[in-house]
């Protein structure tokens, strides 16, 4: 459905984007992570057709897209991160101006305009001015103007910001209902839960480039810790504990102690556990509680770009 | 093509009559300011005699019959506000700004001015004070002083028998008529001022379209309408046709204004009226969108674009006539799309003039919105900074 070959954009001296490529299938839902700056916006504006790109090309369902007026773009719905909408407007004003921009019209927009409403439960709202919506609201209706024109793939640019829980969790069911029915969504965030509940395949960005692009669990083999073993030794027992000397033990890929809880990244939880623990006791520093943890996409970001997601 | 175009077009107009404080004022203002102006330059009646008479203090020192007779012929006229006064007072008035101007008639100036008359040598001066800001008024004042002088000699020349009654006086007298749409017509100083200042609001309309402009640029919405198949042409043209229709329409409400309360009359061409204010509305949106080019913020093209107004404004003739400027200034000015806007409002109303007059104008505003908007559209930075 959609293919990025190459992609470069550079403002002044800032290179912005520099050579991604990527790939997403008809229904499949991949993720674009990176922190603040790593280019992820302007790639998506690269592929709505909203920057030109200084090299490199965007396909959609095989053909390249060119121009403003291509015909390709009605196979795309953005959903931008600052939101869309025109406050003083009502939300089916808003519905009826976005749906035309595609030359929706007459019983077609209409119907239109009634399933994306229904589909984020807006339909009650539908003649309230969008300045009288919550700021969730207003996500769930700039979600619903994306999919007026009935778009194969959708771009979603980080549309949960400063959104509640709640609504947070309606935009997500709205999300997979849609690849249910078989769109293919490009989803930047930069919270790792959201992308390891929507995704099927995460693209890691940083610094304009692709630095992974895998499915969570490719990405968790792909760094040394898989799993996090928490210790919380036995009162006292801290005293006298060598970090440098665990870090030696085999299948240790990391220590780190918070308070009285020792958090050891561990290269294989079955094999490696039994040891670690051994080499404790054996040297006076027996445990009370033990516990095992998955390694976040968060713990696998880090490794990947030596910078935390939200930087 | 044209259901995005009508939408963007039904859209502008909506958010635009959705303020309607906004919309009351964009008609409230120009009203209000042109009714100012048109009343201090001559309202309804145009410059007839209604305005205040120029007060005019005098220091009869001579005190003789002529003297007198000099100050009453002053005091005859409508247009002064003859007043006595000490030499010193008069001077102190004048700085004050309490009066216009001060004639300080010296003593003996019957006698030495006869002398002068008769026999040649120094002429007696008449002391003129007057305010160096009323530059214009201190010369009609002059000629009407001079006029008194002259006839009150001749009069007193010729007062012996068998001399005309009343003495020698002017052997003409003026008959001043203002040439408006007809005979008997008289010119509306409304017209010009509602003209005027319609012209001006516009222009700063012309200019929120393209701060606007560059402000969307940063939305959302912008975005959005940026990822639909829509041409830029259609997406700017949108801009300038919603713009063109409220300014139009802006126009037409304050010329009704003013032909409901100031009797401002369409005397001229219909048509030509009508095709000024399309095209001089279609002129200031484009105008809006090169503006939109110009600056990289929003906040620095307001700043220029205000200046640029101003200065169209000014030079067009929109404030003052272009009469009273220098003539290499004149010469500047005919190439300003204010001053065909102008001078094709005030040809169809006041001066009552047909479409073929003003054909011109409104053909060179037409072509001004041409390219406008064609530099516009070619200039505009699609993508935010």
């Amino acid at each position: 459905m959609l293919e990025v070959v190459g992609l470069r954009k550079s403002y002044g001296d800032l290179i912005a984007v520099d050579g991604v490529s990527l790939k997403a299938g008809k229904g499949e839902t991949i993720g674009l992570l990176g922190p603040n700056g790593a280019g992820k916006t302007t790639t998506v504006s690269i592929i709505a057709g909203l920057v030109r790109a200084d090299a490199g090309e965007v396909r959609i369902g095989g053909r390249i897209l060119k121009g403003d007026t291509d015909s390709a773009k009605r196979d795309i719905g953005l959903v931008p991160q600052d939101l869309g909408l025109y406050e003083e407007m009502s939300a089916r004003e808003n519905l009826h101006l976005f749906g035309a921009l595609y030359h929706l019209s007459g019983a077609h927009l209409n119907h239109a305009m009634d399933e994306a409403l229904e589909l984020v439960g807006l339909k009650e709202r539908a003649k309230d001015k969008v300045m009288d919506f919550s700021g969730g609201m207003k996500r769930r209706l700039n979600l619903a103007a994306a999919l007026l024109h009935d778009p194969q793939l959708l771009l979603l640019d980080e549309p949960t910001v400063g959104v509640d829980p709640q609504s947070r969790n309606a935009i997500f069911d709205n999300l997979e209902i849609l690849k249910k029915r078989g769109k293919t969504l490009l989803y930047t965030t930069h919270y790792m839960e959201e992308a390891e509940r929507l995704c099927d395949r995460l693209v890691i960005i940083d610094h304009g480039k692709v630095v992974a692009d895998d499915t969570l669990q490719g990405l968790h083999r792909m760094v040394p810790v898989v799993s996090l073993l928490k210790i919380e030794l036995e009162d006292g027992k801290l005293d006298g504990l060598c970090v440098e000397d665990l870090r030696a033990v085999s299948g240790v890929a990391s220590v780190e102690l918070r308070g009285e809880i020792l958090r050891i990244g561990v290269r294989d939880l079955a094999t490696d556990s039994a040891g670690i623990l051994q080499w404790l006791v054996d040297r006076g520093h027996p445990f009370q509680h033990l516990a095992s943890e998955r390694a976040s996409l968060e713990t696998v970001f880090l490794n990947l770009t030596g910078r935390s997601l939200r930087d | 093509m044209m259901i995005p175009f009508l939408a963007l077009v039904r859209k502008d107009l909506r958010l635009f009559f959705s303020d309607r404080r906004a919309v009351l004022m964009s008609v409230v203002a120009p009203i209000a300011i042109a009714s100012f102006f048109g009343y201090i330059f001559g309202g309804g009646g145009g410059n007839t005699g209604n305005n205040s008479p120029i007060a005019v203090l005098v220091s009869d020192q001579d005190g003789s019959t002529f003297s007198r007779e000099i100050v009453n012929r002053l005091k005859a006229e409508s247009t002064l506000d003859i007043k006595p006064a000490t030499p010193e007072s008069a001077r102190e008035a004048v700085r004050l700004g309490k009066a216009t101007a001060a004639v300080l008639i010296p003593k003996n100036f019957n006698v030495d001015a006869a002398r002068a008359f008769l026999f040649g040598g120094a002429k007696p001066e008449i002391g003129m004070l007057f305010d160096p800001s009323h530059g214009v008024e201190m010369r009609m004042i002059q000629g009407l002083m001079a006029g008194a002088v002259m006839e009150t000699a001749a009069k007193q020349m010729m007062s012996g028998r068998g001399s005309p009654k009343g003495g020698l006086t002017l052997p003409f007298r003026m008959s001043p008529e203002g040439v408006t749409s007809g005979p008997g017509v008289k010119y509306n100083g409304y017209a010009h001022s509602f003209g005027g200042m319609s012209i001006q609001f516009l222009l700063m309309v012309g200019v929120d379209v393209g701060v606007a402009l560059l402000l969307l640029r940063e939305r959302g919405v912008w975005k959005r309408m940026r990822a639909a198949p829509l041409s830029k042409t259609a997406l700017l043209g949108s801009r300038v046709a919603s713009s063109a229709i409220t300014s139009m329409g802006t126009l037409i409400v304050v010329f009704a204004f003013a032909r409901v309360v100031f009797g401002v009359r369409i005397q001229g061409s219909m048509v030509g009226f009508l095709g000024v204010c399309a095209a001089f509305s279609l002129m200031t949106a484009t105008f809006g969108l090169l503006i939109a080019t110009l600056g990289k913020t929003a906040e620095a093209t307001r700043g220029l674009a205000i200046l640029a107004t101003l200065l169209m404004v000014m030079l067009g003739g929109a404030w003052v006539p272009t009469f009273v400027f220098p003539k290499w200034l004149r010469a500047i000015a005919v190439v300003f799309p204010t001053r065909w806007a102008m001078d094709g409002l005030d040809a169809v109303t006041w001066r009552g003039l047909g479409f073929s007059t003003v054909a011109l104008w409104i053909a060179l505003l037409f072509g001004c919105a041409l390219v406008f908007g064609v530099v516009a559209v070619m200039r505009f930075r699609w993508e935010a900074d």
